[in-house]
């Protein structure tokens, strides 16, 4: 039984502040188990000494088989290996990372941050997918996408609404609310009213009527990329920090902390407590982060969790919220997808503990969006919804940045006010979620391959973890790779997700028919079975 | 000012300032929204004059949509696209929406140049574009220098989250307002010696708020500031095809194929919310000649993606060439009138607007009618015009203007019955000051609302009155 010990103070901690692109993620993967695993024998020595040392030959490596880069920026420890095939990229990205600096012309250390090609393996598998897209009939041995967190199960139900409502068209009527000089003109960049008094309805009811909200308390932006941004630009300044369980969306990397200037401290969830986040866990990363002299502004969680589908308890959320109300901090609940939930469990919001406790609720803020509930992403449409005025007052400034677009407010007030349909979307979706979820987990328990406890979401967190060579981030890697190019499938890794257990993906389900089922279920098989023969 | 507890938890763009909604530009939009006038309802209400928006051509819009149901997916025709184009949210827009785009902009410069559909990068309108173009090419504390008088909410736009400062580069009437070399070079040379980092240059063409198109020679040599002091130009070309007579619009995309410039300093930012009059539809184009803008600026763009029916609505409807070209024609047609009628009407007062050939709106000349040629003065005249003349016009100093007495005034946000009553309000109202100024008394007036910049007290007013509130819509509620 061990006290948690300070960090040392290594070159790996060091490279962590300056980098905030998740080198030290990196680091603390390698750290961690080694530590465990050298404590007993002259444990703090060895157990900094090895891991610096594994460090620097790591670096030496990349270095050797990285082509020059630009700039001053400390290379991130790649999660690449050296198997990993030469990814192709198009002209004009492969070009940038020279022309930032070698030209005279100078752009922003924000765009040459962003011209290096993207380590992640989120994004790099998400480019594959759309160079290689799998299709039944024109391309069948195409890379098939479970890397992509949408819905695609209940789209028939809303055609089938929009032929029957089609005098709520664009352009349906002559005069009134529908005609072009309705929409046209500017809007309210917050949302209009009506729209608001709409999705206020809309949340209650798909977080089974158990809370309702207040249209008067909510923000209304292109998407939940823009409310979570702008969220972050309200509550913290450059150099801040928001504490994030672990694993986590790897959108949040870019939508919390690219132009905002913001630091995601990864607070790590283990398999143990199916990844439910700590408060010791969390009061340790809180301290971590204060000694070295960053100032924590709020912790962000994603209830229902993405990437594991599993919901926060009532227990928890009190928890959170006593800490956040300790540490004075706030908290941001990203309740996106509370309306796909297909497990027995019940959905708690942070509304619905704030609505019993008669506390201080100027530190809650929930975002929400369609994306993912109406399976409706390319509209963009996201919510901020927050008990605090003047975060609300400051939002609706910001919204002039990221408006909803008039005639998809317009199309979508009918729609959404619509609660007898949107009960029976509801209920149908859970139904399909449900039926691809059982089939998918079941055909990977064929496979001997378990997933995390999970009621909620459009994947699943599955434990490859005895398919993989070695049980370490590069294993974790290798496992990816030969997924994406051997057996044809793109699903998330658990190090893009910054998980601290190797072996964890996710795979989203939903964009699935049962047939591709059968097939991503064989593909996996056969790199599985040839993991199996070479382990 | 002390931040009440509650603000403490919040940062420092959450508190500070440079939203710019504490400014005279947007105080003239409140008492607009306290008293909007109405032909029925409220003829003795505040007429909105103060918003460029183009209401003149919502017909041809409307008979368009009405004509091509396949267009909108919400139709029985369309609605079988439903499900590719609601589930489409590639930061890349669909290609058809980037070739449409590219279409429009070409046929707005006369097709005297074309522009790649692969440049084009989404945000969220010409407000989002700015932000986005700022963000790609300043780092915080960096500057760009602006020529004045220009746009209120470029500061906004440009430098509230970027940390990007403006350095206005004033112009006066004493050259009509034009922008010159040597004062661009006076700007930075002073930027230079504050030891602060002029990043680029941006400049609106045609101009807001004075309505004029930059000349060939203007723009050469802007073009070549730029490119000696390696700097960059953000051209804002928002009201290019809202030009209604000569002299006629050169695009900065022009000028670089005419001269020797590296194309990695021009960017134009564009949108469909003045030319097509659709501010609702929030459309921002960010188009540079610079592939890491285009490439970061993609990515930026899920901070502001148009909506995908949005897109696809567009998108045919700006590939139809016959209606894009009757469109473009008929709007400078219906803007010539409009723009006529007005400044004839202040011509018979006697009042007299810096002549112009682009925009949506004059910039009208009220200098004799300042007591004195002080800020105070114009002040003072514009609180008597919102309060007692009742007309939302925008002052000069809004835009940063040195030079006191000039105000802008839209003129296309509304119908003729409406100009004719607020140019009949102007009359009367010039003729009282005719008859005030031989009196000779002291402007005495119980003013609501004081000169000094402080904070509108926001429990008091929804902050929903910061939005543009287009006077169309709140006319039928």
């Amino acid at each position: 039984m061990t006290r948690p010990r300070p960090r040392p103070r290594t070159p790996e901690s060091e490279s962590e502040t300056r980098n905030p692109t998740g080198g030290g993620a990196t680091a603390m993967r390698l750290i961690v188990p080694l530590q465990g695993v050298v404590q007993g024998r002259g444990g703090l020595i060895l157990g900094s000494l090895i891991p610096c040392a594994l460090f620097y030959f790591f670096q030496l490596y990349l270095k050797r088989h990285r082509s020059p880069k630009p700039g001053s920026n400390p290379t991130s420890p790649s999660q690449s290996s050296s198997n990993l095939p030469d990814l192709q990229r198009s002209s004009s990205r492969s070009n940038l990372s020279s022309r930032g600096s070698i030209g005279p012309v100078q752009v922003s250390s924000r765009a040459s941050s962003i011209a290096r090609p993207n380590d992640s393996p989120y994004y790099i598998g998400l480019d594959r997918v759309s160079e290689d897209p799998y299709h039944r009939l024109d391309n069948p041995n195409g890379i098939i996408q479970l890397g992509l967190s949408e819905n695609r199960l209940c789209f028939d139900l809303i055609e089938k609404w929009l032929s029957e409502n089609t005098k709520d068209s664009v352009m349906g009527r002559d005069g009134g609310d529908l005609s072009i000089s309705g929409i046209a003109p500017y809007q309210p960049s917050d949302g209009l009213v009506e729209f608001k008094v709409a999705m206020a309805d809309f949340m209650s009811q798909v977080m089974g009527r158990a809370v309702s909200f207040d249209p008067s308390q909510m923000v209304l932006t292109a998407g939940a990329t823009p409310a979570l941004e702008i969220l972050c630009f309200c509550l913290a300044d450059p150099g801040n920090a928001f504490l994030v369980p672990t694993p986590y969306y790897p959108g949040f990397d870019r939508d919390m902390k690219w132009r905002t200037g913001v630091e995601l401290i990864p607070v790590h969830c283990r398999s143990t407590d199916n990844f439910i986040i700590s408060i010791t866990a969390l009061d340790q990363a809180f301290n971590q982060t204060r000694k070295r002299g960053i100032k924590v502004r709020g912790i962000l969680i994603s209830n229902p969790s993405n990437p594991v589908g599993n919901l926060l308890p009532r227990e928890t959320l009190y928890n959170l919220l006593d800490f956040a109300r300790e540490k004075n901090i706030h908290i941001v609940s990203d309740e996106i997808f509370a309306g796909s939930m297909y497990g027995s469990e019940e959905f708690v919001s942070m509304a619905e503990i704030l609505d019993m406790e008669d506390i201080d609720k100027n530190r809650i803020h929930i975002v929400y969006g369609l994306s993912k509930d109406l399976a409706l992403p390319g509209f963009r449409v996201g919510v901020i919804y927050s008990f605090n005025e003047s975060v609300l007052v400051a939002a609706k400034k910001l919204t002039r940045f990221s408006s909803i677009s008039a005639p998809t407010q317009r199309l979508l007030i009918s729609m959404v006010s619509d609660t007898r349909f949107i009960q029976e979307y509801i209920e149908t979706n859970k139904k399909r979620i449900r039926e691809m979820h059982d089939l998918f987990v079941e055909g990977l328990k064929q496979l001997g391959i378990k997933c995390a406890q999970s009621c909620a979401g459009l994947y699943c967190w599955a434990d490859m973890s005895g398919l993989i060579s070695s049980y370490s981030e590069k294993g974790e890697l290798e496992l990816w790779d030969k997924l994406l190019n051997i057996a044809k499938i793109n699903v998330t890794p658990g190090s893009a997700c910054h998980c601290i257990e190797p072996g964890w993906f996710r795979c989203c389900f939903t964009t699935l028919s049962q047939e591709d089922v059968v097939i991503v279920i064989e593909r996996i098989r056969k790199v599985a079975e040839t993991c199996k023969i070479l382990s | 000012m002390a931040l009440s507890k509650n603000q403490q938890l919040l940062s420092k763009i959450a508190t500070n300032d440079r939203h710019g909604e504490n400014s005279p530009y947007f105080d003239g939009w409140k008492a607009y929204d306290k008293n909007p006038y109405h032909p029925i309802d409220n003829c003795e209400g505040v007429i909105q004059m103060g918003l460029a928006e183009n209401q003149l051509c919502f017909d041809l819009i409307q008979k368009w949509i009405r004509r091509n149901p396949k267009a909108s997916i919400c139709t029985a025709e369309g609605v079988h696209e439903f499900k590719n184009i609601a589930i489409f949210q590639d930061y890349n827009g669909f290609k058809e929406f980037r070739q449409a785009v590219a279409n429009f902009m070409g046929k707005a410069r006369g097709g005297r140049v074309t522009y790649d559909p692969n440049r084009i990068v989404m945000s969220g309108g010409a407000t989002g574009a700015n932000e986005t173009v700022m963000f790609c090419l300043a780092n915080p504390g960096d500057a760009f220098l602006v020529p004045s008088p220009c746009y209120p909410a470029f500061d906004r736009d440009c430098g509230w989250r970027t940390g990007v400062q403006l350095i206005p580069v004033n112009c006066d009437s004493s050259n009509n307002f034009l922008i010159t070399k040597a004062a661009l070079e006076a700007a930075y040379e002073r930027a230079q010696q504050d030891h602060i980092n002029v990043k680029g240059l941006i400049i609106a063409n045609p101009s807001n708020p004075l309505g004029t198109v930059l000349d060939r020679d203007t723009l050469r040599s802007l073009v070549s500031f730029i490119n000696e002091k390696k700097i960059h130009l953000v051209s804002d070309e928002i009201y290019a095809a809202s030009v209604f007579s000569t002299p006629s619009f050169v695009s900065v995309s022009e000028i670089i194929e005419e001269m020797e410039c590296d194309r990695d300093l021009i960017h134009i930012v564009y949108s469909l919310s003045k030319d097509m009059g659709l501010p609702g539809f929030r459309v921002g184009i960010v188009y540079s000649y610079n592939d890491a803008v285009v490439n970061c600026g993609r990515k930026m763009s899920s901070f502001g993606l148009v909506s995908s029916q949005t897109q696809h609505l567009l998108a045919s409807m700006l590939s139809d060439d016959e209606f894009v070209d009757n469109f473009l024609k008929e709007n400078s047609k219906r803007l010539a009138k409009r723009h006529s009628m007005f400044t004839k009407g202040l011509e018979k007062v006697g009042i007299a607007c810096l002549k112009s050939s682009a925009g949506l709106f004059v910039w009208m000349d009220l200098r004799r009618l300042l007591k004195e040629q002080t800020l105070e003065s114009e002040m003072n005249l514009w609180r008597v015009i919102i309060n007692e003349v009742k007309l939302n016009v925008s002052p000069g100093s809004s835009f940063h203007c040195s030079e006191p007495g000039w105000f802008r005034v839209c003129f296309a946000n509304m119908d003729d019955d409406t100009v004719e009553v607020a140019l009949e309000r102007i009359r009367v109202f010039v003729e009282k000051q005719q008859v005030k100024s031989k009196r000779k008394f002291q402007n005495n007036l119980n003013l609501k609302l004081s000169c000094t910049p402080r904070r509108y007290d926001e429990s008091v007013m929804s902050p929903h009155m910061m939005s543009p509130r287009s006077p169309l819509v709140r006319a039928r509620t």
